[in-house]
């Protein structure tokens, strides 16, 4: 039995039923259905300057549905910059960034997760009450918070506030939320960091199954993420 | 989009509401500073109720402001900013919860208590219930103008003083009518509804400009 189950579990019945229908009708055809639009990222001769000074230019890729990039490069090389301006949080000092296929209209930062260095989570509220938080925010809300700590492997730490946690506690509840809002893209930076060896089996079983419901990742990182088959990108020498 | 509003409303309300959220501090800084005017000024009533509606609102306006660098600095630090930032609801509408909660948590306790800080200044009893409704009024313009002032700072590591300094000069509007309408309640110049219907025009206001001004601060903040 594959992970996801307890992910699926939480769909509600009839986005379930939906979904079995549409692997029924799928796999009938020898196709695999995807969960998602199929959009793709476009990234175009990206240009950064942090500070005045140049982190990188000319980057381009494109990351397509059920692809992963793992983002590589020395510290400083411009990583997490890069996941900045994906997410709309830096201004691109050159090139674009664009959205391709049906859902033109979108901005990248709605449709997309970050995990990002910072956590994300309210020391005073519980690990649940930070995913209900999440939930309603994010929307399109997918798994129960209940249900993500389960799968995460926090199921007994839902009722303690976040500061209680440890780091990697915490960057599991963080990587929980994921699993309680349904988007496409996840934009992680060094979703591994400060994590177990177990619990970096189970985020790579995470991404395994958002990759085959037809979501991209795009994850900077220094390790081997644990995906077969995933592009690389490398920023700087 | 409702659902999102609320969601950050609640969650600020709950933050507030727990150890260390901040939510009573505005509320012990406020006491504090009314119980020490009239040891500062001594025993003459007289002197006290004339200039009390002043010193509450001066008392309110700092209270309101010294926890006001942390209404986004918070979020920023911990990157829940940037979950907000991520959500199909408009930045704008998000700033506007943002300072729903912080005035619930701050503006409304100080205008509920300022009765029974009124006393210590020898409050006349007609004067205290055009004080509460001026506070009330009032502070919801301290609180989004404050917002906008905190949106600026918030990607400052340091900028805790900054917040007060750029604020409190928009402020004095606030004070002037809320003080004047305070005052004419207990016997001032004007007739007590003129400044008042100002203070509630210029709360209006900074509602939808702070809003607006705390959105575009966040959009730029790099």
């Amino acid at each position: 039995m594959r992970r996801s189950r307890g992910f699926y579990r939480a769909i509600p019945r009839s986005a379930l039923d939906e979904r079995n229908e549409l692997e029924r009708i799928c796999g009938s055809a020898g196709l695999k259905p995807a969960l998602f639009q199929p959009t793709s990222l476009h990234v175009e001769d990206l240009a950064c300057r942090r500070g005045g000074r140049l982190i990188f230019e000319g980057l381009s890729f494109v990351l397509r549905p059920g692809e992963a990039i793992a983002l590589t490069g020395r510290n400083g090389a411009g990583k997490s910059s890069l996941i900045a301006m994906l997410c709309g949080r830096l201004r691109p000092d050159g090139g674009r960034i664009r959205l391709g296929g049906s859902d033109d209209e979108a901005e990248l930062a709605e449709i997309s997760h970050l995990v990002g260095h910072r956590d994300g989570l309210k020391t005073a509220l519980t690990a649940r009450e930070n995913l209900a938080f999440a939930r309603d925010v994010l929307g399109d809300a997918a798994a129960t918070p209940d249900e993500a700590l389960a799968v995460v492997g926090l199921g007994h730490a839902a009722e303690l506030p976040a500061g209680y946690l440890s780091a990697g506690q915490r960057r599991r509840v963080a990587l929980a939320r994921l699993l309680v809002s349904r988007r496409p893209y996840w934009l992680l930076d060094e979703p591994l960091s400060a994590l177990d060896v177990a619990s970096q089996a189970m985020v790579a079983g995470l991404m395994r199954d958002h990759l085959a419901d037809g979501g991209a990742i795009l994850a900077a990182t220094h390790g081997p993420l644990g995906l077969e088959g995933a592009g690389e990108v490398r920023i700087g020498p | 989009m409702k659902r999102a509003f609320m969601a950050i409303l609640k969650r600020d309300l709950a933050v507030a509401s727990r150890a260390g959220g901040g939510g009573e501090l505005a509320l012990v800084f406020f006491l504090t500073m009314v119980v020490l005017v009239p040891f500062a000024l001594g025993p003459d009533l007289n002197l006290l109720s004339r200039i009390g509606p002043a010193i509450l609102w001066l008392g309110a306006l700092l209270s309101v402001m010294i926890g006001l660098d942390r209404l986004f600095q918070s979020d920023e630090e911990d990157g829940s900013l940037d979950l907000i930032r991520a959500s199909a609801l408009p930045l704008e509408l998000a700033v506007l919860a943002k300072g729903l909660a912080h005035w619930l948590t701050t503006g409304l306790p100080l205008a509920l208590v300022s009765p029974l800080l009124g006393l210590l200044v020898a409050l006349p009893g007609e004067g205290v219930l055009p004080l509460v409704a001026t506070l009330l009024v009032g502070t919801p313009a301290l609180s989004f103008i404050g917002a906008g002032g905190a949106a600026l700072a918030a990607s400052l590591k340091r900028g805790g003083l900054i917040v007060p300094v750029l604020v409190a000069p928009l402020t004095v509007p606030v004070l002037i009518f809320g003080v004047s309408a305070a005052n004419a309640a207990v016997g001032g110049t004007v007739p007590f509804l003129t400044p008042f219907l100002i203070l509630c025009a210029i709360s209006l206001g900074a509602i939808v400009v702070g809003t607006v001004a705390a959105a575009v601060a966040l959009r730029s903040a790099e």
